[in-house]
């Protein structure tokens, strides 16, 4: 029996016929797990977005402290383990830091994650658009990419924020209607290379329609490396929220965010350097994550890396 | 006269360049009826594959345009139908098979979606169905394990293997006619034998018309019933493969013929090449066009361009583009296995393609270039 086992292994010896095939993302997935950075920076990542999202839970039950509740007779509290409120210590008027921390993470990773997601829709549809349509289209998206990226960024915002009342929801129109310059960008140089490709071709040969050659066939060429563009741009958001923030021009306070929390902090920096230091790890953090997310799945995704 | 599947007429193929009109395809005509298998033979731009992607209108627009003539493909003109419509044809009627399995073959995309897509697309099959015939298709075209294999992405094949897989995309949808454009090109001779043959089998399976485009006669040479010779965008001749091949009527199939190795060769002559390059399809010469690197050339040639008439001393369906073979020229009775030409002629050409040589590389350098090395 053994015998004939081998032999007929010996015979079907046409590799990969027996084994189950390997797609790019279980490809990708099984580099991505070897790589502990990537994974550890996504873990904290989960954790920062999973304490967020739970802020008022926590507030309530564990901190026992709203966001807003002021105390003035405990201000500028240092970091203490006693009251647990007090763990990253108060501000100016005794609000507990560490809730509003929670708080800003809402409206910081929030901003960051949606107003990339909008920036991704928009850019590898107009992308794709103009790299597969080419001529008069292109020439219309290009003169729109350059004249956006021809006016310094942070003057746009500044003029924009001034203009309307920025909370959350227009920071993340702003951002997201105005930030997708890079990722069409990259998009429509790919769609340009890829569509004079011969299996783009060979799709018009079976009558698919321009649509569908778009979205089915040149999108999924792109998309791996749009991932780790996502990555890097919703690190950048959140820099440019706090950025903004930091100058008074993103969100206002009373609502929190890592931005203005920095700036509000900022004032105190001699007598409270908890204030400053304690959003200003969270952003340095969370950027930090998301640019090792960003670059490990390059590493596990851009097939020019691959090893086999 | 059986209805004809395909009637093209005077098809001019043109590509507006910087330098000029490239005139790829300069008024080709020819029918195929159903089933029928027809060879496209010529050496590289000589307008086959632009032939090919015309008979789809796949000419990247700008800059190719198809500025005249007419494809009928199964009594409806191609050229005058809309997009859609067109759509409709391609895949479902009309299906390509292209030279490198390597790069026509999504890298992203499984097999089994690549194959599928067609079959939803034209026969309005849903998933499982599609699947279901994919898996059929697979097995047709001597895939082993095609059910295991259905998930599998293209970089895990073998080149035979992908082009088998070309095939089964082609075949998906039981078109009427197959364009094979140099099929066979991109893989190791072993293999492109086993591809040649499934073609042949499956076209005669399912009374399938094709179109195999080759530069190389061995190769149509088995698979084909009429062969056309391609040179400098027209048709240079036309005749069945066993007339063409035991009677050729024109010089350049017969310089085609002679640089082809073979095993039942007597003498032992080298190999001859075909002295230059096809001519430049911007400015063609005036009268023949492949006059220029004709051994057996006199003036008229280089005056008048012949027209594509029946030859004498050959079958009825057999006609060749050259005063010398036509009715009254002084190649009639030429055998091309013994006269190679005019010795004269010949030297003068080998000047004539070192001076276009050193032009190309070393301006004003007297030295003479190296021979022409034979082929292989």
């Amino acid at each position: 029996m053994a015998t004939t086992a081998a032999t007929a292994g010996r015979i079907a010896a046409t590799p990969g016929a027996a084994r189950a095939s390997r797609s790019l993302w279980s490809n990708a997935w099984w580099k991505l797990r070897r790589d502990r950075l990537t994974i550890g920076a996504f873990i904290l990542l989960t954790i920062f977005a999973l304490l967020a999202a739970a802020a008022p839970l926590l507030s309530e039950y564990v901190f026992h402290y709203r966001f807003a509740q002021q105390d003035l007779l405990h201000t500028y509290e240092k970091p203490q383990f006693d009251n647990l409120a007090y763990l990253l210590g108060t501000d100016e008027i005794g609000r507990s830091q560490v809730v509003r921390l929670l708080y800003g993470g809402q409206v910081s990773l929030g901003v960051g994650f949606v107003a990339a997601l909008v920036n991704l829709t928009v850019g590898i549809a107009v992308g794709l658009t103009a790299g597969y349509f080419r001529g008069v289209i292109d020439d219309g998206v290009t003169f729109v990419i350059t004249t956006l990226n021809g006016i310094p960024q942070i003057y746009l915002f500044l003029i924009i924020a001034a203009l309307w009342q920025p909370g959350p929801y227009v920071l993340i129109a702003i951002i997201g209607l105005l930030n997708w310059t890079g990722i069409t960008l990259y998009v429509r140089g790919q769609t340009f290379s890829l569509r004079e490709r011969e299996f783009i071709t060979a799709a018009h040969t079976i009558g698919a329609r321009d649509r569908r050659i778009m979205f089915r066939h040149i999108l999924p060429n792109v998309l791996p490396l749009i991932f780790v563009l996502a990555a890097i741009d919703v690190g950048a958001i959140i820099l440019l929220e706090s950025a903004l923030s930091f100058l008074g021009f993103g969100i206002l306070p009373p609502t929190p965010s890592w931005g203005n929390m920095l700036t509000n902090g900022a004032s105190y920096f001699v007598r409270a350097w908890w204030l400053v230091v304690s959003p200003g790890v969270m952003i340095f953090l969370t950027v930090l994550c998301l640019y090792l997310i960003g670059d490990g799945l390059r590493d596990a995704l851009d097939p020019r890396l691959k090893t086999h | 006269m059986a209805q004809q599947l395909l009637e093209v007429k005077d098809l001019k193929t043109q590509f507006f360049t910087r330098d000029g009109v490239v005139r790829a395809v300069d008024g080709v005509s020819f029918e195929l009826e159903a089933g029928e298998t027809l060879g496209l033979v010529g050496e590289s731009g000589c307008g086959k594959s632009v032939t090919a992607l015309s008979l789809m209108r796949l000419i990247p627009q700008p800059p190719g345009r198809i500025v005249q003539g007419s494809i009928i493909f199964d009594g409806q003109d191609v050229l005058k139908m809309d997009d859609d419509e067109v759509r409709g044809i391609r895949g479902n009627n009309i299906a390509m098979i292209f030279q490198d399995p390597m790069t026509s073959l999504n890298p992203v995309l499984t097999i089994s979606r690549q194959i599928s897509e067609a079959l939803e697309l034209h026969l309005k099959m849903d998933k499982s169905e599609a699947r279901k015939r994919t898996v059929e298709l697979l097995d047709l075209v001597g895939i082993p394990g095609a059910k295991k294999r259905l998930d599998g992405y293209p970089h895990q094949f073998s080149g035979g293997m992908r082009q088998r897989v070309m095939i089964a995309m082609a075949l998906s949808c039981n078109p009427k006619l197959i364009l094979a454009d140099e099929p066979t090109t991109a893989l190791d001779v072993t293999i492109q034998a086993q591809i040649l043959d499934l073609l042949k089998n499956l076209a005669r399976e399912f009374r399938t018309a094709f179109i195999l485009i080759t530069h190389d006669l061995g190769v149509v040479a088995g698979m084909t019933q009429r062969i056309h010779v391609m040179y400098g965008g027209k048709i240079v001749e036309k005749a069945d493969t066993t007339e063409l091949f035991a009677n050729p009527k024109m010089p350049y199939t017969w310089g085609l013929l002679r640089s082809i190795p073979r095993l039942d060769e007597k003498r032992k002559g080298k190999l001859l090449p075909i002295e230059g390059l096809p001519p430049d399809l911007i400015a063609p010469p005036p009268g023949c066009r492949f006059e220029p690197r004709c051994q057996y050339r006199r003036d008229v040639c280089k005056e008048k361009e012949p027209e594509l008439r029946h030859i004498p001393n050959a079958k009825p369906d057999h006609e060749a583009r050259c005063w010398g073979t036509q009715e009254g020229g002084w190649l009639v009775d030429t055998d091309w296995h013994r006269e190679i030409g005019d010795t004269r002629v010949i030297e003068e050409i080998k000047q004539e393609v070192a001076q276009v040589t050193l032009e190309g590389t070393a301006p004003g350098a007297g030295t003479p270039p190296p021979p022409p090395s034979p082929v292989n």
